[in-house]
């Protein structure tokens, strides 16, 4: 087995309030190259929170993260805003597009930020991943002149741009039609299985878990089972 | 290209055009009528301050003393405790003892104008009229080095005293009240009841009634003469090459001559500290407006925060770190300010244009004037700084929230 591109131990997140809220608890899991996980639970057991957990959007309040084999635990914001643009692609349910600019413009931005390539290679590499993805001809539009589907799957090559090792999709297909579903399921499974990605996708679709090479069920924060 | 930042912040900027406006017609009007009303202020005072310069002498050494004179004694015994008591001044003749050799030790210095005169007052009388006035006798000769009156001349020259000695010259007001013109005879009485019969050799016209009324001008020795203070002169003026350093040649003069000297500065210390009271008022008004104008720009980029809490989650779940949010929005505080100063100030030079037209006739000025109006730069750069340094002030708060928005929970709550 190749090295974990994401590893945890014990994770453990709370809100601390009046009332001390537990979103994930004792959390460990590896995820390697090439694999594709599953997230499944009900409402409100921490699917998302370990998601962003892993995503290093949220530090967690106890337990530890590796991203392809650092400990991330210790790293100040700004490192940790870096690994995320160099090495995390999220997807989310809703696309979250940036309403202002066209899907060319949503899929160079991570790369603009980066700032490893000049302005043209960095066009042409989003005109690829949109042709890759069915969009050559939206890559002008608006994200409002797109459909859900269109608008999911630029919302993947935004994620896909700076060539991440590591794709978080949060219920990816939660919005979708049937045929976009499967289309979107489609492509993050080709992600791990063709392009040796780690995905990672939370998610309730059933048929869209059983597809996965791994299934993590969640509940209360703790995982009951793989 | 623009940058990336710059490039977020326009597209914001560009999202909500109508609020983007309106703040940054705040900006524009902040910035033209702050710029026109510094440069009339500044316009004012430079005018002010160079009539002054022009109009009176850099330095003037008066006939008198700043302290009383020391005693031989305290002289001879600097540290000593000495109290002299009941000390009576030599009763002398008024006026500066050995202004010849003052004269020639001033005019050593190659920067340094200078010439004597000695003014009283005396009577003018025409046609059973009299009129008090204050009659300067000088030396033709130098007097162009050291006043500025034949730039004010109307008829007739300050040299032609130089050819008759018995000449004087006289303001237009005072020659209009006597009915009196040029070539004309006039009869002058002193106090010491010498009276001397002068031909007008010229008229001037200075615009300041109080001047043209009651000042006339006559050869040194004539004047000496009819005061009867023969070799005396109350006062030497002089004009400098750089009317700034008269402060410091002044007290250097002082410590040298004894004679009180007095810079132009010093002479007018009330009036200075008046126009700085003054420019205090100014920038605090034209800046309230531009202070309004900033909170247009912070209403509308507090909004653009509010609105683009999902974006800016995003936009860090994709690794832009907060300084990076934070830059956008500053940036788009710098923009409006940018585009208020770019379109302010030609606003602001076209008030100015405007308010060059406006005429106004000033109480002691014969002849209306215009508003004297400052076009320098750095007029135009304070209010673009301002104007800059507003807007990016207005912004700060807005992109520090910004920053500060965790991702997690804008994403967990748009589920």
């Amino acid at each position: 087995m190749t090295e974990a591109v994401i590893e945890t131990e014990r994770l453990t997140r709370r809100l601390a309030g009046e009332v001390t809220v537990t979103l994930v608890e004792n959390a460990s899991l590896a995820v390697h190259q090439g694999e594709f996980v599953a997230i499944t639970g009900a409402s409100g057991s921490g699917k998302s929170s370990l998601l962003y957990l892993l995503g290093l959007l949220d530090r967690p309040t106890s337990g530890r993260i590796w991203l392809r084999g650092d400990e991330t635990s210790t790293l100040e914001e700004d490192a940790l805003a870096g690994l995320r643009l160099a090495e995390v692609g999220f997807v989310f349910q809703f696309h979250f597009l940036l309403p202002e600019f066209s899907a060319l413009e949503n899929v160079m931005l991570p790369m603009q930020r980066l700032g490893r390539s000049p302005q043209p290679e960095i066009a042409a590499r989003a005109t690829e991943l949109l042709g890759s993805l069915g969009l050559a001809g939206e890559a002008k539009k608006l994200p409002r002149q797109l459909s859900g589907g269109q608008s999911q799957r630029v919302a993947i090559a935004r994620a896909l741009a700076n060539d991440p090792l590591l794709i978080l999709a949060d219920e990816p297909t939660g919005n979708l039609d049937t045929a976009a579903s499967a289309n979107v399921q489609r492509i993050l499974m080709d992600l791990a299985h063709h392009y040796d990605r780690a995905v990672v996708v939370v998610t309730h679709d059933r048929d869209f878990a059983a597809a996965a090479d791994h299934v993590i069920v969640m509940s209360d924060g703790r995982i009951r089972g793989e | 290209m623009i940058g990336l930042a710059p490039g977020i912040a326009l597209k914001h900027l560009l999202a909500r055009r109508r609020q983007s406006f309106v703040s940054l017609s705040g900006i524009v009007l902040g910035v033209a009528f702050f710029l026109a009303v510094s440069s009339l202020m500044q316009g004012s005072e430079n005018d002010f301050i160079r009539r002054l310069v022009d109009n009176s002498p850099h330095i003037t050494i008066q006939d008198e003393f700043r302290n009383p004179r020391l005693q031989p004694v305290e002289l001879l015994y600097p540290s000593g405790a000495i109290e002299v008591r009941r000390v009576k001044p030599l009763t002398e003749t008024r006026g500066i003892r050995g202004y010849v050799q003052i004269l020639e030790g001033l005019r050593t210095q190659q920067t340094l104008r200078a010439s004597p005169v000695l003014a009283g007052q005396a009577l003018v009388s025409f046609a059973g009229k009299d009129i008090a006035v204050s009659l300067n006798g000088m030396i033709p000769a130098e007097v162009n080095d050291v006043s500025t009156i034949q730039n004010y001349m109307i008829a007739g020259s300050v040299d032609a005293l130089t050819v008759n000695p018995d000449g004087i010259i006289l303001g237009d007001a005072l020659a209009r009240k006597l009915s009196l013109a040029l070539g004309e005879n006039v009869t002058v009485t002193a106090p010491t009841g010498e009276v001397h019969t002068f031909k007008i050799l010229g008229l001037f016209h200075t615009g300041r009634a109080d001047y043209d009324n009651t000042q006339t001008f006559a050869d040194l020795k004539r004047v000496q003469a009819l005061l009867k203070r023969l070799n005396r002169a109350n006062t030497i003026i002089m004009k400098i090459d750089d009317p700034h350093r008269a402060h410091a040649l002044a007290d250097g003069i002082e410590r040298r001559f004894g004679y009180k000297s007095i810079s132009w500065q010093e002479a007018n210390e009330d009036l200075m500290s008046t126009l700085t009271t003054r420019n205090i008022i100014m920038y605090t008004v034209v800046s309230a407006v531009l202070i309004v104008a900033a909170f247009g720009i912070y209403n509308v980029i507090s909004t653009v925060v509010l609105e683009k809490q999902r974006d800016i989650a995003i936009l860090k779940s994709m690794g832009f770190r907060a300084r990076d949010i934070r830059r956008i929005f500053l940036i788009q505080g710098v923009l409006l300010g940018f585009a208020g100063s770019a379109l302010g100030l030609p606003f602001g030079a076209g008030l100015m244009l405007a308010l060059m037209q406006i005429r106004l006739k000033f109480p002691g000025s014969s002849d209306p004037v215009p508003l004297p109006i400052d076009w320098n730069w750095p007029q135009f750069a304070i209010a673009a700084a301002f104007a800059m340094g507003a807007a990016l002030c207005a912004s700060l708060l807005p992109a520090r929230k910004a920053a500060s928005v965790q991702p997690v929970d804008i994403l967990r709550g748009a589920q």
